[in-house]
């Protein structure tokens, strides 16, 4: 009985290594606290617009691929370090992040980011602001004159809004949209903002090849309209496409 | 889970809560309960391991053993324990794939370091790129076994240094008086002695431990904390079971689980107190003494 054990394993691990060929699995690192972009679904599974078109973009260009969840704080550490070969998780493509990381083609063109409070007149120049670590939007937030408080997820900054912790929430419109939909206290306020140049799928600089062949399959994505009504389909008519 | 839970949006309360705490999301919630339990009764042993290894090297005569003991319990204990787990589990990491990297791909000629990223070879990465998600999450859950592992056995060596301390001298000259060796007074006296005196600084780590549980999470591992955050957080009607704010209630949920631990905990504690003292000279065990007398 032992051997056979011990056989299977060896037989495992040399199949394993054979196997070891550069990125036989592609593992797709995402947050899953962003819904539409990416959630937990009730079932327990990575869920949202970037598991559906992650899943295509990974038929398109013909890879295997797993999805592995990660806490936005550390997501560029950690792909850096080799846990996941990318990063699909709502990240816009910034100047910042490009020369530590390397970016696809956006496959969501630059939206705007919205405020959210529990009143119209909530002072955004010189108020409380919440934003998440390490976005776009803690970035600006921090450059006006307004007093940012970050949180490590996206609920805990609408969280700090609701019960009067901050006078308003700032993030991507096509999340703050759907909640502010449905909670008759929460309105959007002030104007949207542009900010970024659209999301992207976040690489390690040396994965040229793998950062191509996904660059391939959203392209191919986008000539076919795929692209335009995948985004209709989670963020509705009004947002924005190619 | 029930055949009625098709359409949530439909269902009265009852149905509803039964529904709700029963899909995936929940299984894994109640799965990570059963990771933080095993994770704790792994730790501990393995702790213990590391604290008596600890202790009888720093009491060694053979000074290299000495100071590895010394430094150990030191440089351990003054870390701050989420420094340690964010230093050392990446460094122990990154030492394995850079052994792994140097046997299997003797051959590479990039720099292992280039800027911020740690690239080895395809061959070197531990656990293997393309091994299934349930050995990558085995390999973080030996990982912070082994990292629990050496903080509290840092802790427990010094609790256990101090307990072969206490013991009665008289009782070792008792077993020399005897003819035995340095080794057979060590084993059979002053080990089976030591526990009692031990005890009080091991129960106060133990519970220490249970109460580091959710640092699981820097790891890489997914725990009870995580989960109750996550679950709790507040549903658009995007998911099937939406509901406001509930991280109060999910919070109170590992209160009770945690003060239920602490519980359980002292009535053990407690009995192995009394089993303990049985024949110590301590005031317990002449307590005991006269209790049957």
């Amino acid at each position: 009985m032992k051997n056979i054990i011990l056989s299977a394993t060896l037989l495992a691990m040399s199949a394993g290594a054979a196997l070891a060929d550069a990125h036989s699995v592609v593992r797709m690192g995402t947050e899953g606290a962003y819904p539409p972009y990416n959630f937990i679904n009730d079932d327990g599974e990575v869920d949202g617009f970037e598991r559906v078109l992650g899943d295509e973009l990974c038929a398109r260009a013909e890879l295997t691929c797993e999805w592995v969840l990660n806490d936005w704080d550390s997501i560029i550490p950690n792909l850096t370090s080799g846990n996941y070969d990318t990063i699909i998780a709502g990240m816009s493509i910034t100047d910042e992040r490009d020369e530590v990381i390397d970016f696809t083609q956006n496959y969501i063109p630059p939206a705007s980011s919205l405020f959210v409070a529990l009143s119209e007149d909530a002072d955004l120049e010189g108020g409380v602001i919440a934003a998440q670590t390490n976005t776009i939007q803690a970035g600006y937030i921090a450059e006006t004159g307004a007093t940012l408080l970050e949180f490590a997820t996206p609920d805990e900054t609408v969280a700090a809004v609701r019960n009067g912790e901050a006078d308003a929430v700032f993030a991507d419109g096509d999340f703050l949209l759907p909640i502010a939909n449905e909670d008759a206290d929460l309105m959007v306020v002030g104007d949207p903002v542009q900010l970024g140049g659209g999301v992207g799928m976040g690489l390690r600089e040396t994965d040229t090849e793998l950062r191509e062949a996904f660059n391939a399959a959203i392209q191919s994505m986008k000539d076919d309209g795929t692209l335009n009504a995948l985004i209709i389909e989670w963020f509705g008519e009004e947002a924005a496409t190619f | 889970m029930f055949e009625f839970c098709e359409d949530p949006s439909a269902l009265e309360t009852a149905r509803w809560f039964a529904c709700y705490l029963t899909n995936g999301v929940h299984f894994r919630f109640y799965q990570s309960f059963l990771t933080v339990l095993l994770l704790l009764a792994i730790t501990a042993p393995v702790a213990l391991v590391f604290g008596f290894a600890g202790a009888m090297a720093s009491r060694s005569h053979v000074a290299p053993l000495r100071w590895i003991g010394k430094t150990y319990t030191a440089m351990v204990r003054g870390v701050p324990d989420i420094a340690f787990f964010l230093f050392f589990v990446i460094a122990l990491d990154q030492a394995l794939e850079w052994l792994a990297h140097q046997a299997a791909c003797p051959d590479w000629t990039d720099p292992i370091r280039q800027g911020a990223n740690f690239i080895v070879c395809d061959a070197a990465k531990i656990p293997q790129s393309n091994a299934p998600q349930w050995v990558h999450e085995a390999y973080n859950f030996s990982i912070a076994v082994f990292t629990f592992a050496i903080v509290f056995g840092a802790f427990a060596a010094n609790v256990l240094f101090g307990a072969m301390r206490a013991v009665p001298r008289a009782q070792l000259e008792t077993g020399e008086a005897y003819g035995m060796t340095r080794r057979q007074t060590f084993w059979r006296i002053l080990v089976p002695q030591m526990w009692i005196y031990a005890l009080p600084g091991l129960s106060n780590l133990w519970m220490i431990l249970i109460k580091a549980t959710p640092l699981l999470f820097l790891l890489g591992v997914e725990d009870i904390v995580y989960w109750a955050r996550e679950l709790g957080g507040s549903r658009t009607s995007q998911y099937q079971y939406p509901h406001p704010d509930w991280r109060l209630w999910y919070f109170l949920g590992l209160l009770v689980f945690y003060l239920g631990m602490t519980r359980i905990s002292e009535i053990l504690l407690g009995r192995l107190t009394r089993r303990l003292s049985r024949g110590q000279a301590t005031m317990a065990g002449e307590d005991q003494r006269k209790a049957v007398a």
